[in-house]
Order: C-alpha cells, then sequence, then structure tokens
C-alpha cells in the first residue's frame, strides 16, 4: 500500500528525533543513548535519567527482538487505519535494552506469545517517512 | 508528624442528569452539577472562594466566577492527570482549605464526551500526549483501548487472567446501575452478551470499554471545622495520595506495564488515613476498562499482583460481596464524568443516602482514579 492509498497521522520529527525517524527512512535502526554512561533510552529525550549527562550519541542498533506484549485492532480509531483493521500492534524488547511498538506485517495473531522473537521492517510511507513494522523471526532465518 | 488526615471534608455534592445526546455545553453542564452541589452544602454560589478545574475539560475557573458572581476568590489550580485528576483535586483542594488559604473549594466537572469531541480526538490535543503522537499514533495506536490492551494482553498471559473474569467486571457494574435511576445502562447483561460484544482493541471488547456521555458533577470541600456545622453529615478525608508510574509518557518503555502509580500512592494513603484494605466498606474504581479495574485492585494491595482476575469473581466486588465496587455502575455503565461520579458515589454511600444501592453500615470507603497512560489518584473517606 503506497501513501496515495493511506491517510494515517504521519510522525513530525523534532530536533530531538530526526536521527532515529533518518535511520528508518534509510532501512536502518538507530537509536539514542547517553554519552556519558551509554544507557541506551527510547523515545529520544535530552537528559539521561540515569546519571543525569544532557549529551547524547546515536548507535545503530540490532533489529532483533522478542514479543513483550500485543492488540489486535479490529476497531480503527483513526480514519486511515480503517481498511487496515484487523491489524497486529506488537510491543517488543528490543535486543538493546529499549522497547518499540509497531505493527506485525501479518494480521494474524494465533502464533503470539511472550518472547516470540521478531525481527525489524520497514515500511516507506512517502518521500520522507518510513515507518517501522515487525514480522515474526522464522527459524530458518 | 503534619498530615492532611482528617483535616478537610467533603460537604456538598451535585450531578446533571446524564445523557447521550445534548443541546446543552460543556458549562452549562458545569453550572448545573456545581449550583446542585453547592445547595447541597448548604451554600450559595459566591461561598466558593476556590475552584480546582479539571485540566483535560473545556471549562475554567474564570467562567464559574463569572457566573457565580464571586467577588473575593483566592484560590485556583488544575491537577493535570486526565482521570485520575477529580480524585486528585481532592488532595489539592484539602491542602488549600486546611492551609486557610480558601475555606471552601468546588472540584465541578462537565463534558459533552457523547455529543462534543469523542475521545480519538481529544487526546490527540492534550500535550501529555506528545510523545505517543509522536511514535504511536502513526503506527495505529490511537485510542485509550489500543494503548492499554497491551497491558491487559500482557496480564493474561503472565498471570491467567481471563476474559471471563473481565465479564464479571462489566456485569457487576450493569447490575449496580440497574439500582441507580441516574444511569445510562440499565439492562441485565450476561457472559455470554459480553463475549459476543464486537471486539474493539483485543482483549477488550465493547463491553469492556467505559461509555462516552454527557453530563456533570461537583463536589464542595470544606474545612473539617467549618464541616461540622454546615447543611450535610461531613465524609471525612482521611487519605489521599497520587502516583505516576515508571516512565509516565509512554506505557511502550514502563518497565512493568502491569504496574500502575496508584501502587506507589496506595501504602502512603492507606498510612495516613490508618486504615488498611481489610477496613474498607465500599469502593468506587476508576474503571475506563473492565481490565483496569483488576490491576487497580491489586496495586492498592487488596490482593497481590496477579490475583485480581480471581479476585472479582464470586460476587466479591457486588453488592453483598467482601468489597462492593462501583455501586452506581460506574464508567462502564452509569456515566463517563471522568470519575467525579465516583467522588460522588462514594459521599452518598457514606452518608447512608443511596438507597437501593446501599452498602449496609458503610463507614469507610475509597476512591481511585485512573488517567494519562498510568497515573493514579487515592482518596479514602469515612463518616464523622
Ligand atoms: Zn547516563
Amino acid at each position: 500500500m503506497t501513501q496515495r492509498d493511506r491517510d494515517t497521522p504521519l510522525p513530525v520529527p523534532t530536533a530531538e528525533s530526526r536521527p532515529y525517524w533518518n535511520g528508518l527512512r534509510a532501512h536502518r535502526l538507530v537509536l539514542q543513548r547517553c554519552a556519558a554512561c551509554k544507557r541506551p533510552r527510547h523515545y529520544p529525550r535530552p537528559m539521561c535519567a540515569a546519571c543525569f549527562s544532557l549529551d547524547h550519541e546515536w548507535f545503530a542498533a540490532s533489529e532483533q527482538g522478542l514479543v513483550h506484549s500485543w492488540t489486535v485492532c479490529h476497531h480503527a480509531f483513526h480514519r486511515g487505519f480503517r481498511s487496515e483493521t484487523p491489524y497486529v500492534l506488537l510491543t517488543v524488547d528490543l535486543t538493546d535494552g529499549v522497547r518499540m511498538v509497531a505493527p506485525l506485517v501479518e494480521a494474524d495473531a494465533s502464533r503470539l506469545s511472550i518472547g516470540l522473537p521478531v525481527v525489524l521492517d520497514y515500511q516507506d510511507v512517502n518521500e520522507e517517512i518510513t515507518m517501522p513494522r515487525f514480522r515474526i523471526h522464522e527459524r530458518d532465518e | 508528624m503534619n498530615t492532611l488526615r482528617d483535616t478537610a471534608a467533603v460537604t456538598g455534592v451535585g450531578e446533571t442528569r446524564y445523557t447521550r445526546g445534548t443541546e446543552k455545553s460543556a458549562l452549562r453542564l458545569t453550572l448545573e452539577a456545581s449550583l446542585a452541589a453547592i445547595r447541597d452544602a448548604g451554600l450559595t454560589p459566591p461561598d466558593i472562594d476556590g475552584i480546582v478545574a479539571y485540566a483535560s475539560g473545556a471549562v475554567v475557573a474564570e467562567d464559574l466566577l463569572t457566573n457565580f458572581g464571586c467577588e473575593d476568590f483566592r484560590f485556583s489550580a488544575t491537577t493535570p492527570m486526565g482521570g485520575a485528576s477529580a480524585v486528585a483535586a481532592l488532595q489539592c483542594a484539602s491542602m488549600a482549605v486546611s492551609t486557610g488559604v480558601a475555606t471552601h473549594v468546588l472540584i465541578p466537572l462537565g463534558r459533552d464526551g457523547y455529543s462534543g469531541a469523542r475521545i480519538n480526538r481529544r487526546v490527540g490535543q492534550m500535550r501529555q500526549f506528545r510523545v505517543v503522537s509522536e511514535f504511536e499514533a502513526p503506527v495505529g495506536a490511537n485510542a485509550p483501548a489500543q494503548y492499554y490492551a497491551p497491558m491487559a494482553r500482557r496480564h493474561m498471559e503472565l498471570y491467567g487472567t481471563t476474559s471471563e473474569q473481565f465479564a464479571e467486571v462489566a456485569l457487576t457494574m450493569r447490575r449496580h446501575a440497574a439500582l441507580n435511576d441516574n444511569a445510562l445502562m440499565r439492562t441485565p447483561i450476561t457472559v455470554a452478551d459480553h463475549h459476543a460484544s464486537r471486539m474493539i482493541a483485543d482483549p477488550f471488547r465493547l463491553l469492556d470499554c467505559c461509555l462516552e456521555s454527557d453530563g456533570g458533577a461537583a463536589v464542595v470541600v470544606s474545612g473539617a471545622e467549618r464541616a461540622t456545622d454546615m447543611a450535610q453529615p461531613p465524609i471525612l478525608l482521611s487519605g489521599m495520595g497520587v502516583g505516576h508510574p515508571d516512565s509516565p509518557s509512554a506505557i511502550t518503555q514502563r518497565p512493568d506495564m502491569t504496574r500502575l502509580g496508584l501502587a506507589k500512592a496506595a501504602p502512603r494513603v492507606f498510612e495516613m488515613a490508618g486504615v488498611t484494605p481489610d477496613d474498607i466498606d465500599v469502593a468506587e474504581i476508576y474503571d475506563c476498562f473492565t481490565y483496569t479495574v483488576i490491576c487497580q485492585l491489586e496495586d492498592l494491595g487488596f490482593c497481590a499482583k496477579g490475583e485480581g482476575g480471581a479476585f472479582v469473581e464470586g460476587g466479591r466486588i457486588g453488592l453483598g460481596g467482601a468489597l462492593p465496587t462501583n455501586t452506581h455502575g460506574g464508567l462502564l455503565s452509569q456515566a463517563h464524568v471522568a470519575g467525579l461520579n465516583h467522588v460522588v458515589e462514594l459521599v452518598r454511600q457514606l452518608r447512608g443516602e443511596t438507597g437501593a444501592r446501599q452498602v449496609d453500615g458503610a463507614e469507610v470507603g475509597l476512591v481511585t482514579g485512573y488517567g494519562d497512560l498510568g497515573d493514579g489518584s487515592i482518596a479514602i473517606m469515612r463518616r464523622q
């Protein structure tokens, strides 16, 4: 599906978050971490809650993760998602220690369980924005 | 130690009729409810010298002052915690009247949640949803049902909580609403009805979700000493507190998404009130979703984490059970006034004026608020 068919809300990257969105655009997962104590954090923000450093850096993070929880959306609360229901939204524990919420490529939730391995995938929405999504990590991958 | 315990009382309560469909503005509904609460307290509008207005609503304190003709208004505040705001406002009002900053503080709340902007439009306008708006709305999480469903799913997976247990909450609220002539949903429902209601955001079915409604509620808080010679028997505010969960702006990043801000506030509030969960005769628990009741009962300490599903079985939270809960029908079946209707109901229960749904001998009760992705608020009240 192209954005021409979609009318979903789009993110408005800020100075704080732009490297994350630029990373997705390049089909890479780029996350923020504290420049002082190296603790990763998501969503992007100005201060490290562990050491209070205001300095941060960006790093190429692993695209692997494990299912933490999920929901299957049968009712669209935004008109742009009406044509997509039912869709599965996963909350995923990324290998680097933060979480991410994104749709599962397939609509079937029957295989889901806590701890199921998934891998990040990318969906180009328009020329500026790429959205994250997950697919189940098959054993032979 | 200097605490707020029993230094303030709820001296007046009021509500409009609740509807689904209204020509009245949120301000008009707020004024109607406020007037009812002020008269219930034996006061007139100019006696109000403080207001804690609803931070997520359309009405500000100045709107009321203009209509009330208040000449010597002294205290204005908001408690921006979404659905936890109304109960947090009791703490705020108590601080004002117990220190002499104000004499009678009004907590008003009116909304046209059915006839005006619905929840999916309202959350997009709230600053506290800024992070969710950037990172989660674009992937398809656009309303509370979708934010909270993963919390419920994880609880089910970890603890074996079931949709039957969610249904038990919905059925109980509906039975209570049947005894309340100012409740919107009074037709009895069965577990089969619950399971047949359409899926909204799995595991939440339509009958797991609260109502959207139009209407208003209001309460008056006065100093405990002053309250002894007012129109109603004073209902003392014995313990109050608020709590924010870890990662308050994003459930996704919360270390334990089955633990709410309420869990941090509960021990403080019980200690302030000098009671334990065993002492609570009646509870009004913020019920935006059935699961939210189960989770809060755990976080309050009525049972251990993971045992909330079993706790609500067997009629325990119904009238006649060990912990009658949401005796007015709650947000699920009475109306959605952001939980100020829960405060009104608890006060009426402790006064003993709720008729067919009265909990016999109710002396000590508890009310909670829940909102903004997991903020919590609690008040424990007692009849003097
Ligand atoms: Zn750090």
